[in-house]
C-alpha cells in the first residue's frame, strides 16, 4: 500500500493483515497488553518529573523553615486548620471516586464511569473554592508578599497564639513563608485546574463509551496523575498548616 | 508474525503483570484509613513533641503516601518496570534534598 492509501484509512477501515485487534490498538505496538504497559511507563516518567519539579520547591520550604522558624510558626498561625482539614478530606475522597471510576472503566461500567468521573470533578472544585477563599483572606489580612504585605500584624501576637510576637526583622522574613505558601499551593492548584479540565474532557468521551470497551488506559493514567496530586497536597498540609500548633 | 501468539508478555520479562482488578473493598479500607491518618495527623500537631512534631507530621504524610501509590495507583499489582520506575523516582528526590542539604549545611555561614 502507498503512504496515500495508508493515511487516508481510519480505525475502522478494515485495512489487511493476519490479526483482528480493537480499534484503540496502534500499529506500533503488538498487543493492547504491551500498549498499556508502555503508555503507563511513560505516564509514571511524566511523574518522575513532576516529583522534581515539587521537589525543588520543598526543598527550598526545607532550608527558610530551618533559617526562619519562628517566622514560619507565626505565618503558619495565620492558617485556617479548617480550611486545610477539608480540603485534604476532599483530595482523599476524590482520590478514592478516581480509583472508583477506574475500577468502573475496567469492569466496562458505562455509567458507572460517567458518575464517578463526575464526582471527582466536583470535589476537585470543591477543593479550588476553598482554597480561593483562603487566598482571598490571605490578600485581606495583607500577607501576600510583593502586593500589599505589611508586617504590621506579626509586631503585636494574635488573640490565639499571644507567643507569635515577632522582633521587625523576623517579621519581615514571614514574606518568604508567604511566597512559599503561595507558590506552592498556587503550583498545586494549576496542576488541580489542569486535571479537572482534563477530567471534563474524558467524562465527555466515556458518556460516548470510548472507555468500557476494553481501552482503560486513559482512564487509568489521568488516575495516576489525580493520585500525584493528592499525594502532594498530603505533603504540602502538614508542611503549611501544622507547624508547631501546640503552643 | 505472531501477532495472536504474543498477546501477553512472558512471566518473567520486566514488563509481566497480572492483570488484576483491584476490589471497590480494597478502596474504601485504604480511603477510611488515610481519613483517620489525617485527623492523627491534625491531632497530633496540638500536642508538643519539640523536634519531634515535624518527625512524625513527615512519617504520618509518608505513610499516607505509600498507600497512595501502592492502592490508588495499583503499583502493588504492577510490573516489575513500573515498581523500578517509581523507585528510581524516589532515589532520585532523596537525591536532590540530599545533595542540596550538604552543600548548604557546609557552607560557614552561621546558620547551622
Amino acid at each position: 500500500m502507498d503512504s496515500q492509501t495508508l493515511a487516508a484509512q481510519t480505525a475502522e477501515t478494515p485495512h489487511g493483515h493476519e490479526g483482528e485487534h480493537p480499534p484503540f490498538l496502534r500499529h506500533h505496538f503488538e498487543s493492547v497488553p504491551q500498549q498499556r504497559e508502555a503508555a503507563t511507563f511513560g505516564m509514571w516518567l511524566f511523574l518522575l518529573t513532576e516529583i522534581m519539579f515539587f521537589g525543588g520547591l520543598f526543598c527550598a520550604y526545607l532550608i527558610y523553615r530551618n533559617w526562619y522558624y519562628p517566622a514560619f510558626v507565626a505565618g503558619s498561625h495565620t492558617l485556617h486548620i479548617w480550611a486545610g482539614t477539608t480540603n485534604t478530606t476532599v483530595l482523599i475522597i476524590s482520590s478514592f471516586t478516581m480509583a472508583m471510576g477506574v475500577h468502573a472503566a475496567e469492569t466496562r461500567m458505562r455509567k458507572s464511569l460517567v458518575t464517578w468521573c463526575i464526582l471527582t470533578i466536583i470535589l476537585g472544585c470543591a477543593f479550588l473554592g476553598i482554597k480561593a477563599y483562603e487566598w482571598h483572606d490571605e490578600w485581606v489580612e495583607q500577607h501576600v508578599p510583593g502586593l500589599n504585605f505589611s508586617p504590621e500584624s506579626f509586631l503585636h501576637g494574635s488573640e490565639a497564639y499571644p507567643d507569635d510576637k515577632l522582633p521587625l526583622d523576623m517579621a519581615e522574613k514571614t514574606q518568604v513563608y508567604y511566597s512559599l505558601y503561595f507558590a506552592m499551593t498556587g503550583m498545586h492548584a494549576l496542576h488541580m485546574i489542569i486535571g479537572v479540565s482534563l477530567l471534563t474532557l474524558l467524562v465527555i468521551r466515556a458518556y460516548g463509551g470510548a472507555y468500557t470497551t476494553g481501552h482503560v488506559n486513559p482512564v487509568e493514567n489521568f488516575g495516576l496523575y489525580w493520585h500525584f496530586v493528592d499525594i502532594v497536597w498530603i505533603f504540602l498540609f502538614p508542611l503549611l498548616y501544622l507547624i508547631s500548633r501546640h503552643q | 508474525m505472531d501477532i495472536q501468539h504474543e498477546l501477553h508478555s512472558h512471566p518473567s520479562e520486566p514488563t509481566h503483570h497480572e492483570e488484576h482488578i483491584v476490589s471497590p473493598k480494597v478502596y474504601l479500607v485504604i480511603g477510611a484509613a488515610l481519613l483517620v491518618l489525617t485527623a492523627t495527623t491534625t491531632g497530633v500537631s496540638y500536642i508538643d513533641l519539640g523536634s519531634f512534631n515535624a518527625v512524625v507530621a513527615l512519617a504520618i504524610a509518608c505513610t499516607k503516601m505509600t498507600l497512595v501509590v501502592l492502592f490508588f495507583m495499583h503499583v502493588k499489582y504492577s510490573s516489575k518496570l513500573t515498581m523500578m520506575t517509581v523507585a528510581s523516582g524516589f532515589f532520585t528526590f532523596i537525591v536532590l534534598i540530599m545533595m542540596t542539604m550538604t552543600d548548604y549545611i557546609s557552607r560557614a555561614w552561621g546558620r547551622w
